[in-house]
């Protein structure tokens, strides 16, 4: 898009359902936050009626509450228990089946229709987990057919952050709270005692495009700079904060820190950061057959480093302790990726943190390492030598 | 990424928990080439998939052999297969060993136990190419006599003048004439310019360690020391994450590593 500023515009809240109601017309999946089970969980939706107007949520180390606010704004909470991973890396999926036929076997390659998908309310640091995904899942050698598959038909409508959670930290991955970039519409919602309208601004053609089809006006340079300032009262709000300069390396030379003992007595290895997080990307696989042990097939369902047969090997496990798994998995996300993918594998969204039922805190931890560089080194315990 | 169905051509037993398959390759009229070192992923119908290096000859693409231990589900019901049944095969994977900067250098080869069977291409190699390297040592460990692969290879390429080859095992037995202990009690013995050789181990991890080691101590750098590791693959595409070892995916970025470029790892617990 060239000359984003003539493609800012204002939409009334009710002329924002017409916009889904749009998208939807247009075959698009709708897909958005709405409440179920005491949390903003992501799921199909039907247009604006199914958001959680007038809900909010609250965050903290082991803690998720959702709570009324006294309005009814639209996208006036943080991230919940689910990220778009669910969407495009799906938990669960059958890669191919294989029948037995009288001389072995034949495989048959799924071809399954994809549907094309409307994500509503994707948070910057979202965005960019997106984009950490593309580039594992697509940005190499072997392309993930059935996610370059869903991605490539998402329309995305990111909704810019206009408060932070107390376990945010977007901030500090240079992740958020404002996007600049990879949406087809961006929206800042605006809600005060006189007015709740929607700042937009369209990313693509085919962002401006939908656009054009609802009533807006376009944006003065008040209703620009109001929304450029929402988000920036959000920056200033950070919840955490994590120092990154040379975490790679702190992290490379501190595999032996005395810490990693300690947060292991706490962490119960039971997967859920993993799971939360929106750019862990590992998945197992298993070969299953019929009752009748005609039919096979391969599912692949999301896996996670703290489960003990992820790092089985004949003989025994690589990593049996708990200690090593979460080395592991926070060395892995804000060290190796850097190697693996060119970027961070941490987008600050503080899922992990606030879905852990220890409160463990991935900001406290690398801190903790920060604070004691080099601690444990001395003691001899690197190697088997 | 799915599995072409091919027949089992030869079943062969090695030891008591190895055996050998010889595989119609998928494509008949090319076969299957490959990279000394490389590993294809192996599925049986139904059970499930395990990654198992080929052992076959590079120069002999139409013949797909692998050499594998029976220690799981999938590799003991294969290790009772008949001729003529059908196993699904996806690959050739993963980096191999360094045929290519090893010319003109002394090449040391230490395997332990089935360790041995992804170096046997590139001794297929060496011995056919056998002009273009210096001085060439195979070292070989097995736990007991009966252990020993390959043994009657072992024996003709310890036959040969152009080859040093020695044979170690763990447990001597009343006919047992040879060395007893570990495969890196053998380094003594072997001739070479360590400025100028290239190693190639292939083991269990602890043994590679202490071969990296001695190594080191007789003066040959981890630059020229080449490992073929070993962690848990499922896609063999990089993205299933089990294989990471530090920053590196075993099955794209490895199997056979430089050892300087894993250094920082090689050795550290659990990692």
């Amino acid at each position: 898009m060239q000359d984003r500023a003539n493609h800012r515009f204002v939409v009334t809240r009710h002329d924002f359902s017409m916009l889904l109601a749009t998208l939807r017309e247009r075959g698009y999946l709708l897909l958005g936050p709405t409440l179920r089970d005491q949390a903003i969980v992501y799921d199909e939706i039907n247009g604006a009626e199914d958001l959680p107007a007038g809900w909010t949520d609250e965050q903290e180390a082991g803690q998720y509450k959702v709570k009324r606010r006294d309005d009814n704004a639209l996208f006036a909470y943080n991230v919940g228990p689910h990220s778009w991973k669910k969407f495009l890396q799906l938990p669960s999926l059958t890669l191919w089946k294989a029948q037995k036929t009288d001389n072995g076997f034949k495989v048959e390659e799924r071809d399954e229709a994809t549907p094309r998908m409307a994500f509503i309310g994707v948070r910057p640091c979202e965005l960019r987990a997106i984009a950490v995904q593309d580039q594992v899942l697509t940005g190499g050698d072997h392309i993930d057919p059935d996610y370059a598959r869903r991605r490539k038909h998402a329309f995305i409508v990111t909704v810019q952050c206009t408060q932070a959670g107390n376990t945010c930290f977007c901030v500090s991955m240079g992740t958020g709270p404002r996007a600049e970039e990879g949406f087809d519409l961006a929206v800042t919602e605006i809600i005060d005692t006189h007015r709740h309208e929607f700042v937009i601004e369209a990313g693509t053609d085919t962002g401006a495009e939908i656009l054009a089809r609802v009533p807006h006006r376009s944006a003065s340079e008040a209703d620009w700079q109001n929304a450029q300032s929402a988000t920036q009262r959000t920056a200033e709000q950070m919840g955490r904060q994590i120092e990154t300069s040379g975490i790679r390396e702190l992290l490379y030379r501190n595999a032996e820190h005395p810490r990693w003992d300690e947060v292991a007595d706490r962490c119960l290895a039971c997967t859920n950061c993993t799971m939360v997080c929106p750019t862990c990307f590992c998945t197992a696989v298993e070969d299953v057959t019929d009752l009748a042990g005609q039919t096979a097939e391969r599912i692949q369902r999301w896996d996670s480093c703290f489960n003990s047969r992820y790092s089985y090997i004949h003989g025994g496990i690589v990593r049996p302790s708990t200690r090593s798994r979460y080395r592991q998995w926070l060395t892995h996300k804000l060290a190796y990726w850097h190697d693996q993918f060119g970027s961070s594998g941490c987008v600050g969204c503080g899922r992990c943190i606030s879905w852990c039922p220890a409160g463990i805190d991935i900001t406290e931890e690398v801190a903790a390492i920060r604070a004691n560089d080099g601690g444990g080194m001395e003691q001899g315990r690197k190697t088997n030598e | 990424m799915v599995p072409h169905p091919v027949s089992i051509r030869e079943l062969q037993r090695e030891t008591h928990d190895t055996f050998t398959l010889t595989l119609e390759p998928p494509d008949r009229d090319q076969g299957l080439s490959f990279i000394p070192g490389q590993f294809t992923m192996l599925y049986l119908f139904g059970t499930g998939e395990v990654p198992i290096s080929i052992s076959g000859d590079p120069a002999y693409p139409m013949r797909l052999v692998h050499t594998i231990r029976a220690v799981g589900s999938v590799t003991r019901t294969m290790q009772h297969m008949q001729r003529g049944s059908m196993l699904g095969v996806r690959g050739p994977f993963g980096k191999g060993w360094p045929v290519e900067e090893a010319r003109g250098k002394d090449i040391v080869i230490i395997a332990g136990g089935i360790g041995l069977a992804p170096l046997r291409p590139v001794i297929y190699h060496l011995l056919r190419e056998r002009g273009d390297y210096e001085h060439i040592s195979i070292l070989y460990g097995a736990r007991c006599p009966a252990d020993i692969l390959y043994s009657r290879e072992l024996e003709s390429w310890g036959g040969r003048f152009d080859v040093d080859v020695s044979v170690t095992i763990d447990y001597a037995t009343t006919d047992w004439y040879g060395d007893v202990g570990v495969v890196t009690s053998l380094l003594d013995k072997v001739r070479c310019d360590p400025g100028k050789t290239v190693v190639m181990t292939c083991g269990p991890e602890i043994m590679m360690r202490f071969a990296a080691r001695e190594l080191n101590r007789i003066g040959i750098t981890d630059e020229h020391i080449y490992v073929s590791m070993e962690r848990n693959m499922q896609c063999a595409a990089g993205t299933c994450g089990h294989c990471q070892y530090g920053p590196s995916f075993v099955c794209k970025d490895g199997p056979v590593f430089r050892l300087d470029r894993i250094r920082p790892f090689f050795g550290t617990r659990e990692i």
